[in-house]
């Protein structure tokens, strides 16, 4: 069980003017789970790109010992034909061709350049039984769920006989329930002897599954952790380089009148209208308040959230939105936006930014007019408003002038923040404020939160954290399947408590 | 301001310099091309009128060459901007078009179709110039968002759309000429195209030291007007940048970039004031550049266009009205696209069916040349005027040199491969 099956030393990747990797150092023992974790722009990325090719032999120092013998890989694939598979973060399928053509896509099944579609079908379908899947193998990608994709991705890494499967934050975007469906299954593949690369920021799951951690810190090696040292003090400890007292900043509310307020939406669905997404949702948040939604993957919140704001979600939408008392019209992004209410999207990369464009453009994208006069732009006025906002929300790049497709995921985050912001809501939404971010970087996010609260705005916060929302929030709202579920005070909830909510109206709708 | 505050808006405006300067490069890169273009044409145009070919002899003196090159000549340098500026005046609308992720290929044929209404309209109908122009700018409008109603509000690929339009408005011009060319034009309608300006100040000619040339004094001092306004509005801009605290870029290289591009103009103005004084043309295009280049620099239209093409589902998110924004970017491209025909018809003075056949891939070509992203959300008129401008001086070096149409093509292809592929270099390894 202790042979090692990777081992790679004193790895060392420049790129010009930045030292990514420093002399890492990682061990990998044949049939383990073995986590990575690090803050971003730790260099994980970087050294799983070294490791499966994709900077080839000779642009990095070091070297690679897969099996025993010393590999030069020179792409992706020279890594996959000695089993090396590697699962990216944003998943790599066609989501028109079907679940079988995407597992052999690459590597079909093939004789003369014609398809054996039987053999892809039975094949397929062998290997949708490993990995737990109950889907036709005919069904089309588009049609199923990010985590049976997820899973799809590793049947596809199966068909390649993977000896070690790298996964890249698999659980991200995962429901609760999925994510620990994905983790059982790299504890069965444990047992017939294929190792696993397991990069995350959920720490609590990389303490349940791994069997030893490695920390990577500013591109160096900080330590490798065994089983019975793992504790997520002590991971945290070793990430940022310093104690992390307490992941939330201290909280003190001051909570006043109602300022926002929905009643009995009704959203449908966009491609099928007679289909009900949420059915009759109420809620309401106060002055300074910090109200969370919490729920898992598909519960609605994300449609609640997005129909709200300029009907920007959905069909069919009914119900009334009230601000100070009083109804207004939210139904364009627009009219939303004119009336205070902001939504920062959970996926900042489609809905949040323009990528291809400098921060200043990005923060005043929402309230040009803040920037402007008779449709003229005040470049002066731009440059103040964003370097002004730059510095609150503390986001650290090289000037205003950088490129946002070059941020990492956190400051990318405090972007749409910024943007959001100078455009003065009463109101904030915020869809998953903090996923894909490190622990650094979350911090300053709740710092950012709570300061906006103290100045009397309402914020509804959406997440699949639940610690986030007991950790950040006054007051939370449980939603599932289109409907709040329950409602209770932050001090009074617990994890428990919510899924015991969840689950409740699970069981009576089944 | 904390000491803290005014540490880093320094270290801020250093980098912001840099960023300025590289955010220019490709534009210096291109008008260098521009001029090298210009410059090897001159020296191969040489003598080219008086026997057809450059003898061995004639290549003794590189400046003899340039001094009697063709392509330089007030005369040619004219034509030059007669010649493109149709090409020009339709790359400002398709930049806005292309920076906003679509496409128009209907632009030659609308060109054509409106230059076939105003010839009916004038020679059939013998309806006031005036009138004519007004209404076909209007035609090019509806015709523009016509096809604009479907991109935008309906959801339909706009290479399709435009393509559709391509086939019905190349169709129509044949139907209204009837498969004739109509023409003469009236002669106020051709002084949009072959007028010049007045000279209301009259003739000066210059003491013989100077070269003893007679020239447009009106041209020139317009000119120098317009030189003055650039060196004016460049300095304020970067006095207000100063005055709140940003570095402006450095000094020297402000100077020079100016000095250089106060001196390219006076060069074409001198040239032109040499012949026959300013076109017509070059006014309408003049204001029009400037028009598109405070569009796209200063209004907020312009840069909600920017935010749509670079991620159009953040940008209505933003509460940018993509739709309506896509729409009028069609009605904008229509009117030029009217204007060009128009100013195209009064240069051949008459409408013929073919006319406009192939315009769109100039068009296209010299935005692509310009730097804009096929995706959307990059692009800028100055790249677009200076890539129509390359793609003219080479129509009219290779014609003077008498190189084939057919390899004029081939040129023209490999040049704007060449440039995006340059463009696409440069961009990975930054």
């Amino acid at each position: 069980m202790s042979d090692t099956i990777l081992e790679m030393r004193g790895i060392t990747k420049t790129f010009p003017g930045v030292k990514a990797l420093q002399d890492v150092n990682l061990n990998v023992r044949r049939g383990e789970i073995h986590a990575i974790v690090g803050e971003n722009g730790a260099g994980k990325s970087t050294l799983m790109k070294v490791l499966s090719g994709v900077y080839p032999h000779g642009s990095y120092s070091g070297e690679i010992i897969f099996q025993g013998e010393e590999c030069r890989f020179h792409g992706i694939h020279d890594s996959e034909r000695k089993g090396i598979v590697i699962i990216h973060q944003e998943l790599a399928l066609v989501p028109l061709l079907s679940i079988a053509e995407n597992i052999y896509l690459g590597n079909e099944r093939a004789r003369g350049g014609i398809v054996d579609w039987n053999a892809v079908r039975r094949g397929a379908a062998d290997l949708l039984k490993k990995v737990g899947l109950r889907e036709d193998p005919d069904t089309l990608i588009t049609n199923i769920g990010v985590g049976k994709q997820q899973l799809v991705e590793i049947a596809k890494a199966l068909s390649k006989e993977v000896k070690l499967l790298i996964l890249d934050e698999p659980t991200a975007s995962l429901s609760e329930t999925d994510s620990e469906q994905l983790l059982a299954l790299l504890m069965e593949f444990r047992t017939q002897g294929i190792a696993c690369i397991l990069i995350s920021h959920k720490l609590n799951e990389v303490g349940k599954v791994a069997d030893r951690i490695t920390i990577l810190r500013d591109g160096r090696t900080i330590e490798t952790l065994e089983r019975d040292q793992i504790s997520e003090d002590r991971i945290i400890t070793s990430m940022v380089g310093r104690p992390l007292e307490d992941r939330f900043p201290p909280r003190t509310p001051n909570i006043g009148d109602t300022i926002f307020e929905v009643k009995n939406w009704v959203v449908h669905h966009p491609l099928h209208p007679e289909r009900q997404v949420i059915k009759g949702v109420d809620i309401k948040v106060r002055k300074g308040e910090v109200v969370g939604i919490a729920g898992l993957m598909g519960a609605g919140r994300t449609e609640f959230a997005m129909s709200v704001f300029g009907r920007s979600y959905g069909t069919g939408i009914s119900g009334e939105v009230f601000l100070h008392g009083k109804k207004v019209d939210t139904s364009t992004v627009g009219k939303a936006v004119r009336q205070g209410v902001a939504y920062a999207t959970e996926d900042r990369k489609t809905y949040g930014l323009n990528l291809i464009d400098h921060i200043k453009h990005n923060v005043s994208a929402a309230n040009l007019k803040g920037v402007s006069s008779a449709g003229v732009i005040d470049d002066m006025r731009e440059l103040n408003v964003a370097n002004d906002y730059r510095q609150r929300t503390n986001i650290r790049s090289s000037s205003v002038y950088q490129t946002t497709g070059n941020l990492s995921g956190g400051n990318q985050q405090k972007v749409v923040l910024s943007k959001w912001l100078f455009a003065d809501p009463e109101v904030l939404i915020l869809d998953e404020p903090t996923r894909g971010i490190d622990v650094g970087a979350k911090y300053e996010i709740y710092t950012i939160i709570n300061k906006l609260a103290s100045e009397g705005k309402a914020i509804l916060v959406i997440s699949s954290e639940m610690p986030e929302l007991l950790g950040i929030t006054d007051r939370i709202y449980v939603m599932n399947e289109g409907r709040i579920v329950g409602e209770m005070a932050a001090s009074e909830a617990s994890q428990e408590k919510i899924m015991r909510a969840i689950v409740r109206t699970e069981a009576r709708a089944s | 301001m904390s000491t803290e505050a005014a540490g880093s808006y320094t270290s801020a405006s250093k980098a912001t310099s840099q960023a300025v300067l590289r955010e220019n490069l490709r534009q210096y890169g291109l008008v260098l091309a521009l001029i090298a273009i210009m410059i090897f044409f001159q020296f191969t145009t040489s003598g080219v009128l008086s026997d057809g070919w450059i003898s061995f002899g004639e290549i003794t003196s590189f400046f003899t060459h340039i001094q009697s090159g063709i392509l330089f000549k007030p005369v040619n340098l004219t034509n030059l901007i007669l010649q493109n500026s149709y090409i020009i005046i339709m790359a400002l609308g398709m930049l806005l078009v292309i920076v906003a992720g679509h496409i128009d290929l209907s632009v030659g044929s609308v060109s054509g179709f409106v230059g076939a209404v105003a010839a009916v309209m004038m020679v059939q109908y013998k309806l006031d110039p005036v009138v004519t122009v007004v209404a076909c700018l209007l035609l090019g409008a509806v015709i523009g968002a016509s096809q604009g109603y479907w991109i935008a509000f309906m959801k339909i690929p706009s290479f399709i759309v435009t393509l559709a339009g391509m086939l019905v408005f190349k169709g129509l011009a044949l139907w209204v000429l009837g498969g004739k060319s109509l023409g003469p034009f009236p002669q106020e309608f051709q002084l949009l195209s072959a007028g010049f300006i007045p000279d209301v100040i009259g003739p000066m000619t210059l003491p013989a030291w100077l070269g003893g040339a007679t020239l447009h004094s009106t041209t020139m001092a317009v000119g120098l007007l317009m030189i003055a306004a650039m060196v004016w509005s460049s300095l304020s801009s970067r006095r207000n940048r100063e005055s709140h605290g940003y570095e402006a870029e450095p000094f020297a290289f402000f100077v020079g970039k100016n000095v250089v591009l106060a001196a390219l103009v006076f060069f074409l103005i001198y040239s032109l004031a040499s012949y026959k004084g300013l076109p017509n043309v070059l006014i309408v295009m003049g204001v029009l550049i400037t028009l598109f280049v405070f569009i796209t620099k200063r209004m907020t239209f312009g840069r909600r266009i920017y935010a749509m093409g670079g991620n159009s589902k953040a940008a209505a998110l933003s509460g940018i009205r993509t739709d309506r924004l896509t729409f009028y970017v069609f009605m904008i491209m229509g009117s030029l696209a009217a204007l060009a025909g128009l100013i195209f018809a009064a240069r051949l003075n008459t409408a013929t069916p073919k006319a406009g056949l192939g315009f769109e891939l100039d068009v296209i070509a010299a935005v692509f040349i310009g730097g804009a992203s096929m995706a959307g959300g990059a692009g800028e008129v100055a790249g677009a005027v200076i890539g129509a401008f390359i793609m003219g001086v080479m129509n009219n070096g290779m014609s003077i040199l008498g190189v084939n149409i057919d390899w004029q093509q081939v040129i023209k292809g490999l040049v704007l491969l060449g440039a995006v592929v340059f463009d696409v270099y440069n961009k990975n390894k930054s």
